[in-house]
């Protein structure tokens, strides 16, 4: 069939046919490296437009809808804005800091690109240790913050900039414990070999009450890693400052909002895979009749589905709650999420011992 | 229809004007337009206010007016007590020297008075001894005169219609 | 950039909160002296939007000055016009036909409502829920269309005259406010499902910003703020004017003292409000809408009080005449100003992110406060 997977490998059996191997490699990196950051963009664009809209939906009012039809050129014409501004850096900043602080938390997003399946057969990298991967790469992204903080020489940005990075490094914890969850349960790192266990049924509903558990506490977690609200004190508007970007305009703040967006893309494309199967499409044991009519629907449908349902998700949080206190932040973290994502693990690890899952 | 002064607040008025009266001989104490009277020179004040403060027939808790008016010979400073308790209100005029108005700050009685008495410090020039924090509140630290007296001039600021 | 940071001889840091800030709703500049993350001290510095309106109306006569006051507290400004109109009232003995108080009570109470509306969307803005703003807009422009259509204005609507209103109302009038009050009783409980109800909402407001009963006496609080703490305090109910002793109506009271009890009471008096409003719309009396009075008027010698309850709580109009045109003295007592002297005592110990809550809920509005 006209399925992705079958482009792509024509398309490098006809590469491998023209040139010699190192030269093909060299040239699908290339490619690979535009189509990364191509997809940044439009995710970028593509986010921020659904957010207004959504935001609006939420506040009874119309979203952008002058720009181009329904607005959907308004992305565009504010990213145009925002390259147009003068960057300009204050005198007494770490000049080399401040200006790799944006990109260090961009290229983490970027690497974490690599190992998901985007569709059947479609991965850029497929190493056995995806998960682990997955997990220490986003750790990265808090020295990018720390540094935007620091390097901007101002007391207050440096505040937001601590209380951000106490935060992620908390919340970080949580969403580990949620994701061994699931790791117990396949007994393999490998993302690719996660989604095929899940033929039979996604994992959420394989591993009932644990994996629900498990999933609730992930969703929680990485709305706060990725500085979303109601856990967003750190960029609030009406306590002291702007956070840790404050002191960055035009296209280093375009860098550090895309970078959040981004972030929460692959945060919900981690638990779209982990939890609901990932570009598996929707399978009931083996109902053969069913699962071959569900199969029809191309899976990178299903891929791009469910993280955006989980993105919808989160931005439904971000419009219905008021904020949290730091300090109720990691009271939350500390005292809640995390003895109850423990004792969770411990369960799952029973549960996968004596089979009780489907 | 709207009724000027209800039938129950005069009795109470002159039940209390009665207990003042025989409580404070010095002082001329009359009904005023609402509430009984108090007028008394300014260096009197807290020897009165201890007294309408803590008794137990009167207990005025409750400072919910403080001002001063400049009659351009003399100024006075106004009070507005009333009783949470009781519920009866009293009014204590103060009379002050034009020249050099001082008074007693009543910040131990009414916590209230603090901002209060900064106001008419800041608007009228009216110097209160024993407040812990007496400066301007509404205009600049370095603002020079009193605007709400009769006698201001401001040539720049001020419109005379 | 070289930044001054003044510290105090402990140590203790001094930062500026505003006088531009999102959250402090007008002009309003606070000293506030932190160790840490905890305030020790804080100083409001005001008068930003001073301008002088006690001297002011010294010079306009007595049917100007009333509209000066529509700029105090600009949320209850109908109700700030009905204490001066009051005033000159009681000093002219003039008798308000029965028609014309039944019309300034509907429109206090609505004013009212339509403040406390304001209040619950940028309270619920300031703590960060976005949304819970447009839904109390929602209703509050159905308050503003109708005032528009009765008063020509929708904020500082300038209907009261010394006798009466200045004109009769609109005919679709009785019609318009019964749609209201259909729409506000059915989305009162979807505020509540919001706000209210969240867990979130509920841990940032429960025990922040205690205050006694002795100190909401001793600092002058009143209004809603002094009801969160137990004081009993409504003008309406204690010393009525208009015709609020003939409606039945509770003084809502609470006695937790905190954030969330003052929060409370004010959405309690909504529904209050809607109850006063609703004995009131089918029973307008027929009649003149304005007594009979001179065009120029002038005040007999002496001294004039008035008191009348605002959404934000006693309003005090002092007036002093010498028999002339124009007052001699007149002085404005705001809610404002006790309620914002009672912020310091309330915030000593708790984080900066509380002070968004405490000053939610005392309902500040600047030039109220600075006059």
């Amino acid at each position: 069939m006209l399925s992705i997977a079958n482009i792509l490998n024509s398309f490098d059996v006809w590469l491998n046919k023209l040139l010699n191997p190192t030269l093909v490699m060299l040239v699908e990196m290339a490619l690979i490296a535009i189509f990364a950051i191509a997809l940044f963009a439009v995710l970028g664009l593509v986010l921020v437009y659904l957010e207004r809209k959504v935001s609006a939906l939420i506040q009874i009012r119309k979203g952008p809808n002058r720009v181009g039809p329904f607005g959907i050129f308004q992305t565009t014409a504010d990213t145009v804005k925002l390259i147009m501004k003068e960057s300009f850096m204050p005198d007494s900043a770490d000049k080399f800091l401040y200006k790799t602080a944006p990109f260090v938390v961009m290229i983490t997003a970027m690497l974490l690109l690599a190992p998901l399946p985007f569709a059947e057969g479609v991965q850029i990298w497929n190493i056995n240790i995806g998960v682990f991967f997955i997990t220490a790469v986003s750790s990265l992204s808090v020295i990018g913050i720390l540094m935007a903080g620091w390097a901007s020489n101002n007391k207050y940005s440096l505040l937001g900039a601590m209380r951000s990075g106490a935060q992620i490094v908390s919340y970080e914890l949580s969403a580990g414990m949620a994701i061994l969850s699931i790791i117990v349960l396949t007994g393999s790192l490998n993302l690719q070999e996660i989604v095929l266990s899940q033929k039979d049924g996604w994992w959420i509903f394989k591993g009932h009450i644990p994996a629900i558990i498990a999933f609730v506490i992930y969703i929680i977690a990485v709305t706060a890693e990725t500085n979303r609200a109601p856990f967003d004190l750190a960029e609030a508007e009406s306590e002291l400052t702007g956070g840790f970007h404050t002191e960055y305009a035009g296209m280093r703040f375009a860098l550090f909002f895309l970078a959040e967006y981004i972030n929460i893309f692959i945060v919900c494309a981690i638990g779209a895979t982990l939890f609901l199967g990932g570009w598996m499409p929707f399978h009931i044991g083996n109902w053969q009749a069913f699962n071959h009519v569900m199969d029809f629907i191309p899976s990178s449908i299903w891929f791009f589905g469910k993280t955006f349902g989980l993105i919808l998700l989160i931005m439904w949080f971000r419009w219905t709650f008021p904020r949290l206190r730091i300090d109720q932040l990691l009271n939350l973290e500390w005292k809640y999420l995390l003895p109850i994502s423990m004792f969770n693990l411990l369960v799952m690890t029973l549960i996968a011992i004596k089979g009780w899952h489907f | 229809m709207s009724k000027l002064k209800a039938p129950w607040q005069k009795m109470e008025n002159d039940a209390l004007l009665n207990s003042l009266q025989t409580s404070f001989p010095d002082a001329a104490c009359a009904i005023g337009s609402d509430w009984p009277e108090i007028d008394i020179d300014g260096s009197d004040l807290l020897t009165l206010i201890q007294k309408l403060r803590y008794d137990e027939q009167w207990t005025f808790d409750y400072l919910f007016c403080e001002t001063c008016v400049d009659w351009k010979t003399h100024f006075t400073m106004v009070y507005h007590l009333s009783s949470t308790k009781h519920r009866h209100s009293v009014v204590l005029k103060a009379k002050l020297d034009h020249d050099k108005p001082q008074i007693e700050s009543l910040v131990g009685f009414y916590k209230t008075a603090d901002m209060l008495e900064r106001e008419v410090y800041d608007l009228m020039g009216i110097e209160f001894l024993n407040h812990p924090d007496l400066r301007r509140l509404l205009l600049t630290e370095d603002w020079v005169g009193y605007p709400l007296r009769k006698d201001y001039e401001d040539p720049i600021n001020m419109i005379r219609l | 950039m070289h930044q001054e940071i003044k510290t105090t001889p402990s140590g203790d840091m001094v930062i500026n909160v505003g006088p531009q800030h999102p959250s402090t709703h007008g002009v309003l500049h606070l000293l506030i002296t932190l160790n840490g993350e905890t305030i020790v001290n804080l100083d409001p510095n005001i008068g930003y939007i001073h301008r002088s309106i006690e001297k002011m109306c010294e010079s306009l006569s007595y049917r100007q000055f009333i509209y000066t006051t529509s700029r105090m507290d600009y949320l209850s400004s109908h109700m700030n016009n009905h204490a001066c109109a009051l005033t000159v009232e009681k000093g002219l003995q003039i008798e308000v036909p029965e028609r014309a108080e039944v019309i300034r009570v509907i429109i206090s109470e609505l004013t009212r409502l339509a403040s406390h509306q304001l209040w619950w969307g940028s309270m619920a803005m300031d703590l960060g829920a976005l949304s819970p703003f447009f839904y109390a807009f929602r209703e509050r422009e159905m308050i503003t269309d109708i005032m528009e259509e009765t008063c020509g204005a929708r904020l500082t609507m300038n209907y009261v005259v010394p006798g009466g209103v200045m004109m009769d109302l609109h005919p679709d009038f009785q019609k318009k406010v019964k749609a209201f009050i259909v729409q506000f009783k059915s989305k009162i409980g979807e505020y509540h499902d919001l706000v209210t109800g969240n867990i979130i909402f509920q841990n940032r407001t429960k025990g922040i910003g205690m205050l006694s009963k002795e100190d909401a006496i001793s600092y002058g609080v009143t209004g809603p703020a002094a009801r969160g703490s137990g004081l009993s305090c409504d003008i309406r109910k204690l010393y009525p004017y208009a015709t609020y002793q003939k409606l039945q109506f509770n003084e809502i009271l609470e006695t937790a003292g905190d954030s969330f009890a003052r929060y409370m009471v004010r959405m309690r008096e909504m529904e209050e409000s809607v109850s006063i409003i609703e004995q009131l719309i089918d029973n307008i009396p027929e009649g003149e809408f304005q007594a009979k009075t001179k065009a120029v008027l002038k005040l007999p010698k002496g001294e004039f009080y008035t008191r009348i309850e605002t959404a934000r709580g006693e309003l005090g109009v002092y007036l002093v005449s010498e028999g002339g045109t124009t007052p001699y003295r007149i002085k404005f007592r705001s809610p404002g100003f006790s309620n914002l002297s009672a912020l310091n005592h309330m915030i000593k110990g708790h984080k900066m992110g509380d002070l968004v809550a405490v000053m939610g809920t005392l309902d500040l509005v600047i030039p109220d406060i600075d006059r």
